[in-house]
């Protein structure tokens, strides 16, 4: 019934994503959040989709895991988790790869947990609705959980209450839940921007630990560009529900292709630039009701020439695993982030 | 001893030091907490002395619960100290009398962290932006029309946004709202707690370029509060680290992030991700810290810092370090740690 790391069929991407798009509102006036985007998480990689509020990077890991609200709708040409296709499961097994093969970890530890359990009811619960355990073998399954995210002391504090807990504890917490079927694929959405840096610091090394040993693959969704910096394998950024830009993200940082992510991390302080001014982005990001014609980015963008308002740059190759949606990637990718 | 006693007294400035336009000394919050009949203090704020510079920028750094946001909260008079002394201008404020509020209402503002929450949304931009001038009966209607005007072409608006409502702007443009108001009465200090934390990335940088060049134009002193260190680091003239109700290190930016002089600072410096993709994985090599966060209801005796610290000896456990300049450091930081020279020769 469970599913070991060593079972999954080699070569099996934890998520494969294409074609995904997100509407909101009426059926007549559609409100676009994701305008079709392709996304890849190889097993055991860490994948980050770095946006701003309004990208379309919630949108898009809600419409994976089915908890869109009501009045959204969702369309795809393929979203899979393992070898699980979810477009043509049927109901129940949808549902089931949704319990077990992914697992979700939010923002928010405290309103995820219910506050009227112990932890160890909350973690057992997962064994016993999903693996059919015992209540007595689910405690104990729970008190190693909590031992391989680093609780202190587990087998004692197994019993005591989401609030008895620090928000670091808690984030670990829900990071035991949300692995604690072995999932195929994890899905962290902003798991550490409401943490202090140094407890910032240990949850990534927790994530960066459980992907070796269970060859999970992290879906890591966050605006932070130094946490990205510092774990994701790759990143992917998304402006206004688009993917503008991917790649291995040591190269992307290092020589953006696309002018908004050479702009994102151009406007982030250095030290070695104390004095100077920060460089700066024009304007806010669109609201989806409103993205301008041709390429979304153009209105804030420095590089921006005619042809951006009359045709949208498709996303294309620009160097090897590289793609970026630019008509001028290629004098973009030539200067480097200063 | 009497040595470092001495290099205190330098740096903290002596009591009429010129240009210091609000000082902070020994000053100390402590709130209720549980039950009325077996109810416990927590000191959020335990002695922290500071001087204020005129024109100069403060960041004041630590994590949740050090105490940062209470003492912002002292500064502008929001908060009464339990002990402790606040002078604005050399006057004594402490106290929270009528006449003291209305010198530091006029005297020191504040910019808050949520941009969404913190302005009314039925008051148009106008009537948000000159609140503080008709609460201090200064100057007639029309008068402040004109001001708000001026104050909205301080921060980068225009004046014909003047009769829109705080719902038809963008985050960034309502932090410049926020600012625009705290200009209002020309105040010698602005205490910003967690200015941008709320901001997009992209709308971050315009936000603190603006408090720079408000503070070289205005010559407005700036207290500065975050939790990213790297905008602190790129904002600041001097820092202050706090942990658990106390300074545990203060002196100029660019010493205590170059050569850090605390452990405590040291950990929080090296835990903090950097987005140069030279120093990738630099967070493995980090300064871990031992344990979690002490409780403030009930904190460590001696260095409040070393149930966590891997320096730790006997003499930590029952001695309070002072606040003291390291021994052969050439500027003005100050650091209480007893092995700030051990910490100090690590770095460099």
């Amino acid at each position: 019934m469970t599913i070991s790391p060593l079972a999954r069929p080699a070569g099996v991407d934890a998520l494969t994503v294409r074609g995904l798009r997100v509407d909101y509102g009426d059926p007549g006036a559609a409100i676009p959040a994701v305008r079709g985007i392709d996304l890849d998480v190889p097993a055991g990689a860490i994948v980050a989709l770095l946006g701003e509020s309004g990208s379309g990077k919630s949108a898009t890991a809600r419409a994976v895991l089915g908890l869109d609200q009501d009045g959204s709708r969702i369309a795809a040409d393929e979203i899979r988790i393992g070898s699980t296709d979810l477009l043509r499961a049927s109901d129940e097994q949808r549902r089931r790869a949704r319990g077990s093969e992914v697992g979700l970890v939010m923002q928010d530890a405290l309103s995820a947990l219910n506050p009227v359990l112990s932890i160890g009811r909350q973690l057992g619960e997962l064994f016993e609705v999903h693996l059919g355990l015992s209540r007595r073998k689910a405690r104990s399954r729970a008190v190693e959980m909590l031992g391989l995210v680093g609780i202190p002391d587990p087998a004692r504090r197994v019993d005591d209450y989401p609030h008895q807990f620090s928000g670091g504890m808690r984030q670990r917490i829900l990071i035991a839940m949300a692995i604690a079927l072995e999932p195929t694929l994890l899905i962290a959405d902003e798991p550490t921007t409401a943490l202090d840096v140094t407890v910032q610091a240990q949850i990534l090394d927790l994530l960066d630990d459980l992907r070796m040993k269970t060859d999970m693959g992290v879906l890591l969704i966050t605006h932070d560009l130094g946490v990205v910096n510092e774990v994701a394998d790759r990143v992917v950024v998304m402006y206004a529900g688009r993917v503008v830009e991917s790649g291995v993200t040591a190269a992307v940082f290092t020589h953006p292709a696309h002018p908004y992510t050479q702009a994102l991390l151009r406007s982030v302080p250095q030290a070695s630039g104390r004095r100077e001014d920060l460089l700066t982005i024009a304007g806010s990001p669109p609201s989806p009701r409103q993205v301008p014609s041709g390429c979304s980015f153009r209105t804030r963008c420095r590089w921006a020439v005619e042809l951006c308002a009359d045709r949208r740059p498709e996303l294309a190759g620009v160097a090897e695993g590289r793609l970026a949606a630019c008509h001028r990637s290629a004098e973009v990718l030539d200067v480097a982030v200063g | 001893m009497s040595l470092s006693v001495d290099q205190h007294e330098a740096a903290g400035g002596a009591a009429e030091s010129p240009g210091v336009v609000l000082r902070a000394d020994a000053l100390v919050k402590r709130f209720r907490v549980g039950p009325a009949i077996r109810s416990n203090y927590v000191s959020a704020v335990d002695g922290v002395s500071l001087d204020l510079r005129r024109g100069e920028s403060l960041g004041i750094v630590g994590e949740s619960g050090c105490g940062k946001t209470t003492l912002a909260r002292m500064l502008v008079g929001l908060e009464r100290p339990d002990g402790g002394t606040l002078r604005f201008r050399q006057r004594d404020v402490t106290a929270g009398r009528r006449a003291d509020r209305r010198l530091l209402r006029k005297g020191v503002q504040m910019i808050f962290q949520d941009p969404y929450t913190s302005l009314d949304p039925r008051m148009t931009v106008g009537k948000l932006v000159t609140e503080p001038l008709a609460a201090n009966r200064t100057m007639g209607a029309r008068a402040r029309r004109g001001r708000a005007g001026e104050l909205l072409e301080l921060v980068g608006l225009s004046v014909d946004m003047l009769d829109r409502f705080p719902h038809q702007f963008s985050g960034g443009q309502r932090q410049r709202i926020g600012v625009a108001r705290a200009l209002a009465l020309d105040p010698d200090v602005l205490v910003c707690d967690e200015p941008v934390s709320a901001l997009d990335v992209s709308v971050q940088a315009q936000v603190i370029n603006l408090l720079r060049d408000l503070q070289r134009r205005l010559g407005v002193a700036i207290v500065f509060i975050a939790h990213d260190l790297s905008v602190v680091r790129h904002l600041t003239d001097r820092v202050a680290v706090m942990y658990l109700g106390r300074i545990a290190e203060i002196g100029d930016s660019d010493s205590i992030f170059e050569g850090p002089a605390h452990p405590y600072t040291r950990a929080l410096l090296s835990a903090s991700p950097s987005v140069d993709p030279a120093r990738r994985g630099q967070l493995a090599q980090r300064v871990k810290l031992i344990g979690e966060p002490p409780s403030p209801i009930d904190p460590p005796v001696g260095c409040r810092f070393h149930p966590r610290c891997e320096l730790a000896q006997d003499r930590c456990r029952t001695e309070t370090p002072l606040l003291r300049v390291p021994a052969d450091d050439t500027g003005t930081r100050r650091s209480a740690c007893h092995f700030a020279e051990a910490v100090l020769t690590d770095a460099r």
